[in-house]
Parts: structure tokens; sequence; C-alpha cells
């Protein structure tokens, strides 16, 4: 197979670019609105639904913004298996590492509190 | 050796040894932010003096203790956020004519993607500059370090994205790059999507969760 043969796919469509960006404006629009909804407190119903579970809401629309970005722009839906291994595998790591260090810093504060 | 062969350097893996290089750089870029972004959700919180990103505090300015008010301006960032992800729709329309060898296209979306990389530069710019006169220095909280230097890289990195998008601009309006040279672009287009990525991240992160 020759590199060319490999790396040779189908891209998408302009129409379809456009639709992910449309989309991607959307879920930009939603996470902004969800912040001002909890900061505000209004309108009042909104807010008792959406403060409490801010922080998941902006977690799910940022991965799905993300995903968005890396399969159809960055091409990893159509391009070989390898750039997608070279790519998640660090992603999973990175996850790992935030995870851990806020985990182990949480810990580490909760028994020596800052400036005590 | 033909051109069209010369621009497809062949791994073991069959695959181009440019694009493996720019995949691995990724990877390794990934790790990288996710450092910083660790430190600042580490720190996140525990400043014992303000200016603070979204409460009211007591802060040093002009050399004495003051309230301030909050230091993020929500609307400037969501727009430069809008911007840098219409900068990634208009690479790929760019890359999509490079590929066909429509020129015209290549280069008008190439030159709407440069505007929307500098746009977004400008408004880091202007935004460090606002925060500095509100009394943010990198040096006068733990929010003030972790900020600045996980932005601060992050607009480094965009910076260079501006700055390799321009050499292929420039590449394109020479007519140096006709459809089988459009992995140049190829190459620049995917740090360019992986900046915006990392800021897909950052926005929420730092901006709008509490």
């Amino acid at each position: 197979m020759t590199a060319h043969a490999a790396t040779a796919h189908e891209h998408p469509t302009p129409a379809l670019y456009f639709r992910i960006a449309i989309t991607l404006f959307v879920l930009t629009a939603l996470e902004v609105s969800g912040y001002e909804v909890a900061r505000r407190g209004a309108p009042a119903l909104l807010a008792q639904v959406v403060a409490p579970i801010i922080t998941e809401i902006l977690v799910v629309l940022s991965a799905a913004k993300f995903a968005l970005v890396a399969m159809f722009y960055m091409h990893l839906k159509q391009d070989s298996k390898v750039f997608s291994t070279l790519f998640v595998f660090p992603i999973i790591i990175a996850t790992v590492i935030i995870i851990a260090l806020m985990t182990l810093f949480s810990y580490l504060h909760y028994l020596h509190p800052l400036g005590k | 050796m033909s051109d069209a062969h010369a621009e497809h350097l062949e791994s073991s893996t069959g695959l181009d040894n440019r694009k493996m290089a720019i995949w691995t750089f990724i990877g390794s870029e990934c790790l990288f932010f996710a450092s910083l972004i660790s430190t600042y959700l580490v720190y996140k919180g525990k400043s014992k003096i303000g200016p603070l990103p979204h409460e009211t505090s007591q802060c040093m300015l002009h050399g004495q203790m003051q309230q301030c008010d909050h230091i993020f301006e929500i609307p400037l960032v969501t727009a430069g956020t809008a911007v840098l992800l219409f900068s990634s729709f208009f690479v790929v329309l760019a890359l999509y004519g490079a590929q066909r060898g429509n020129r015209r296209m290549l280069i008008g979306w190439l030159s709407a993607t440069v505007l929307c990389g500098l746009f977004f530069v400008g408004m880091q710019a202007y935004e460090f500059t606002h925060f500095v006169h509100k009394g943010l220095g990198f040096t006068t909280n733990l929010f003030g370090s972790t900020f600045f230097t996980l932005t601060g890289f992050h607009g480094g990195h965009v910076t260079m994205g501006v700055i390799w998008l321009s050499t292929v601009l420039v590449l394109a309006i020479r007519g140096k790059l006709p459809p089988e040279k459009a992995l140049n672009l190829e190459l620049a287009a995917l740090y360019w999507h992986f900046v915006d990525v990392v800021w897909i991240v950052i926005f929420p992160v730092v901006y709008l969760m509490k």
C-alpha cells in the first residue's frame, strides 16, 4: 500500500463543514447561556435546574465540541486509525493526570489548608 | 521521482511521515496543556488576595488595599471563542479548495483564517492589558500566575499558528501550493484545529466554571 493510498480518503463536503460550524456555535451559546443563568439566578425556575449541575453541563458540551472538531475538522473519522490512536491515547493520559492531580491536591489541602 | 511522489513520504506504517510527526507532536502537546490545566484547577479558589475571576475581593491597587470587582469580561472572550471556532471552519474550506486546485477558495478562506487568528491574539493582548490595569499581574496571586501561564501559552500557540498559516498563505499567493502539495496546508490546519480544541477546553474551565 502506498502512502498516498493509505491517507487518501473522501473528505466531508463544505455543507457538512458548515453544519458542524453552526453546531459548534450553538453549543458555545448554550455554554455561555448556562453560565449566565447560573450566575444571575434568573429565570428562577431554569436557574434552580441548571445551577447545581452547571459544571457537568459545561463538561458535556465542551466534550461534544472537542469530539466534533477532532472527528470532522481534523478528519479523524476518515483518516487512518493510527492517527486516532496517536491523539486519543495522550488525551486519556492527560485526563487521568488532571483527575489524579486534582484528587491528590484536594486531599493535601484537606490535610494542610493553605495559610494555616 | 515525480513531484507528486516526492510529496508523499512513506513511513514503515504506510502513512506519510510528516502527518505521523504532526500527530505525535499534537499528542505530546495534549500532555503539556494537561499539566497547565491541572495546575490551574489545583490552585483554583486558593488565592488569598484579589482581583478574583468571579467575585468582588480586596486587592492591592495603586499602592493601597481596595475593593475590586470581578475581573472577567465574558462577552469579549465569548466573541474571541466564536471567532476561533469559525477560523477552524474557514481553514477546512481553504484545505478543500487546495486539494481541488481552487486557488480563489484557498486564498480567500486562508486569509479569513489568518485574520480570525489575529483577532483572537489581539483580543487576548487587550484582555491581558486590561487585567494589568485592574491590578492583576503575573505574581499578584495564585489565580494571576496560573491564569497568565495557561492562557499565555495558548496565546503563544495561536501566534505560532498564525505565523505558520501566513507562510502557507504566501506560498498559495505565489502559486506554489498546487493540489499535490496540499498536505503542507493540511499539516498547518491540523495544528490550528488542535489550538482550537485546546481553547474549547480552556474556555469553560477558566471562564465559565466557578
